[in-house]
């Protein structure tokens, strides 16, 4: 397992990096949160990620990806926490493209897999059924005739969505089951964050679907992507927060000096860059280990998004805290990045979920 | 990459047929070999097992040839030390000769200086201490006041070191003087070696809270120290002070990280024997949680050592993220004595004596021995102020 990244995969991370803060910066979420902006995303900006080739990095090439891999992605997100950008990366990069590649049938791969890698299928996971993080305790049923009747919450990206991907109960276990979300039976309800990123309310009433390859070790597996990834895309936020506070630790004067000379903040400072140094370390080895397929993959991906959950609220609290009343303004950028630690933090498990898990995976 | 794997191939024959059974246990602290000419052993092996490893240059791996070290590159360096893991082989030298001094001399030292010390180092001939602190400079290490007149051909010493580590066993003393009490506190300092067989140095063991004396003070009353024993140039010791300083926080935050990790009852396992099990968990819900807590902490701060050591040219001397190490490791030893302790309950509360297992009362004392890591070699605040200033860049 190496830790340092490869010239390629460097390549795309400095390429996502410039690209985010060109074309959206924390402005740009600002837009769609102020407009009410009916798609909570952008299109044309979507398509110019698809072109870089980001939608196919988990897609095989057999199918129009290149299969570069979650590491790769990592990168992507990583650059896109910076900015806050709200994409679909994590819904249907990671999740969509994820399970249709190592779930579908050479028939729904065909349907799917094209117009998704192009960036024009946006797909959402349709998982959580109650407060918290739960992928096994589900209570949709698919009926024998396969259609689905149950409620999902906290579905990212669900309504915009052109393809639902719902876990469901059946005769054999958990499943997981294709909806046409405009399908007799769907209903939608678009949910408002806290962190202005997407996300639904999907009601299933006895609606028609179709069955996805694979059950709960699927599942699982494509989580696990989604942990490292998004833990990674928190790395990003939490890095950038840091480093706008200490710049403004540089910046801001009272009593006539630099607020950065205080030690009551030096410290502070410190441990930040301590915690994500670490933080680091654990979602480089766990991106790695994914794509390495080493069998201590999960553990590791349990301590990187404990560690990112654990990080980012460090640095969105501290940072709004380090700000001082200007830091409790709208106006001013530090608060987005509070709010979306909050929202990405129960986003497939908070630390309390990851820690009882690392836990049972070491044996204790 | 194969040369690596002749490397490794050789490297273990040769600890198998030499390494002494013995020497592949569980060691006590009273059987960590230090050398000098006061050492004793508990068992003969640790001496032959010692001067085996002593002969190869292996106590000093990557030292070179010349001065009795290893000559290993960093590579090879680390497969020695993964098959000595791997084999449970005891570390057979340990020592601030080893740890801060070696590295300083080959980089500030006189040839004449390296000629002389390095080999004795390298052999456990010679054990080294360390004169920094005063009772009146601790974190503000800078203003000590341990004088040194040059007189001729030689420094007149006097003054009063304090936590100076194992100092009543050790031969030979590195120590931070002022020689020039004039200019501003960092200029006037040198680094100067001192022998402590001379009658005017003096150290005195300080009983500490673990019960163990391992800190002493030394006093200095007119010893008179050779001219040439001084490294670097007159008044410019501090750089070479903080660099010594890097190679003993580095040393420091490689608690956790030793050979002995092998022998070593890990938390987990405590927790499990004092808290009990419910289907293979740790029956205590909010324990195990916090245990989780300090082992993935601990987990991912190896990883970030890995990291740093994938990342850093091989050979490059520690810089300033040694702080952050330093930092994290002690806090860590710290919450992995916490947690047993905490684990342990009543049993974890014994000092000597019946109603105790050996591991608890060694865990409580080494609970009590943490509390001093994020003292010695820079404490944690002085560890931040450093990331402060020179990773962050924030102002004075």
């Amino acid at each position: 397992m190496t830790l340092i990244l490869n010239e390629e995969t460097r390549m795309v991370r400095d390429t996502a990096l410039d690209f985010f803060r060109e074309r959206s910066p924390i402005l740009a979420l600002r837009k769609l949160r102020d407009d009410s902006d009916p798609d909570g995303f952008d299109r044309a900006l979507w398509r110019q990620m698809a072109e870089l080739g980001w939608t196919g990095f988990l897609v095989s090439e057999d199918y129009g990806g290149s299969g570069f891999g979650v590491t790769g992605l990592g990168q992507a997100m990583e650059a896109a926490g910076r900015t806050l950008a709200a994409t679909p990366l994590l819904s249907t990069a990671l999740l969509g493209a994820s399970l249709l590649d190592l779930g579908g049938s050479a028939g729904q791969k065909d349907e799917y897999l094209a117009p998704l890698v192009a960036g024009n299928l946006i797909v959402a996971l349709a998982l959580e059924e109650s407060a918290r993080h739960a992928p096994h305790r589900i209570a949709t049923i698919a009926d024998d005739s396969c259609h689905l009747t149950g409620e999902k919450r906290f579905v990212l990206d669900g309504h915009i969505a052109d393809l639902l991907i719902v876990v469901a109960r059946d005769s054999e276990g958990i499943g997981l089951y294709l909806v046409d979300p405009r399908a007799p039976g769907v209903t939608r309800t678009r949910t408002t964050m806290v962190d202005s990123r997407n996300a639904s309310i999907v009601t299933l009433q006895h609606a028609p679907a179709e069955r996805l390859g694979g059950g709960t070790a699927l599942l699982d597996t494509v989580l696990d992507r989604a942990r490292a990834c998004l833990a990674a895309e928190m790395l990003g936020s939490a890095t950038e927060a840091f480093e706008r506070t200490v710049q403004y630790l540089k910046d801001r004067k009272q009593f006539g000096v630099q607020i950065g000379t205080f030690q009551a903040l030096k410290h502070r400072a410190a441990q930040m860059f301590c915690e994500i140094e670490v933080t680091r370390s654990a979602v480089v080895a766990a991106l790695s280990a994914l794509d390495e397929q080493r069998p201590d993959a999960a553990a590791l991906i349990s301590l990187a998004k404990a560690k990112a959950n654990d990080t980012i609220y460090l640095c969105g609290n501290e940072g709004v805290q380090m700000h001082g009343g200007i830091g409790m303004t709208d106006e001013h950028e530090i608060g987005f990045f509070l709010k979306r630690a909050r929202v990405a933090q129960a986003t497939f498990g908070d630390s309390v979920f990851h820690r009882d898990r690392y836990a049972t995976l070491m044996g204790y | 990459m194969t040369d690596f794997a002749a490397f490794r191939q050789e490297t273990r024959a040769w600890l198998e047929a030499n390494c002494p059974p013995a020497m592949r246990t569980w060691m006590p602290e009273d059987e960590q070999v230090a050398g000098g000419k006061r050492a004793s052993y508990v068992r003969p092996e640790q001496k032959i097992w010692l001067d085996r490893m002593a002969a190869k240059g292996w106590t000093a791996p990557t030292w070179p040839t010349r001065y009795g070290g290893g000559g290993l590159s960093a590579e090879e360096a680390t497969v020695l030390d993964e098959e000595m893991q791997d084999l449970g082989c005891r570390t057979p030298l340990r020592g601030m000769g080893l740890s801060m001094l070696g590295p300083t001399l080959l980089e500030y030292g006189t040839e004449e200086q390296r000629q002389t010390h390095i080999p004795k180092i390298v052999t456990g001939e010679i054990r080294w201490c360390q004169g920094y602190s005063e009772p009146g400079s601790g974190s503000d290490l800078a203003s000590l006041s341990t004088r040194a007149v040059l007189q001729g051909e030689h420094f007149l010493v006097n003054g009063h070191k304090i936590w100076t580590s194992n100092a009543h066993l050790s031969d030979w003393i590195f120590c931070l003087v002022r020689t020039d009490p004039t200019v501003r506190k960092h200029d006037g300092i040198s680094f100067l070696l001192i022998d402590m067989n001379d009658p005017g140095v003096r150290p005195r063991p300080i009983k500490l809270i673990s019960g163990k004396s391992v800190f002493c003070e030394t006093f200095f009353e007119n010893v008179q120290v050779p001219a040439s024993h001084l490294v670097g140039q007159l008044n410019k010791g501090w750089t070479i002070a903080k660099r010594l300083l890097e190679h003993e926080r580095k040393g420091i935050g490689g608690i956790g990280a030793r050979a002995a990790a092998k022998f070593e009852t890990p938390p987990e396992a405590v927790a499990k024997m004092h808290l009990g099990e419910i289907d293979g968990k740790v029956a205590d819900p909010v324990l195990r949680d916090r245990l989780a807590a300090y082992s993935m902490d601990a987990a991912a701060f190896q990883l970030t050592r890995r990291r740093a050591a994938e990342e850093a040219e091989s050979g490059a001397p520690p810089g300033p993220l040694s702080a952050m190490f330093k930092y994290y490791a002690t806090e860590l030893n710290k919450r992995r004595y916490e947690t047993i302790l905490e684990s342990e309950g009543f049993q974890g509360l014994g000092w000597e004596g019946e109603g105790f297992a050996d591991d608890e009362l060694r865990f409580t004392r080494e609970w009590l021995r943490s509390k001093a890591n994020s003292i010695e070699g820079g404490t944690s605040e002085i560890q931040l102020n450093i990331i402060a200033k020179r990773v962050l860049g924030l102002p004075d």
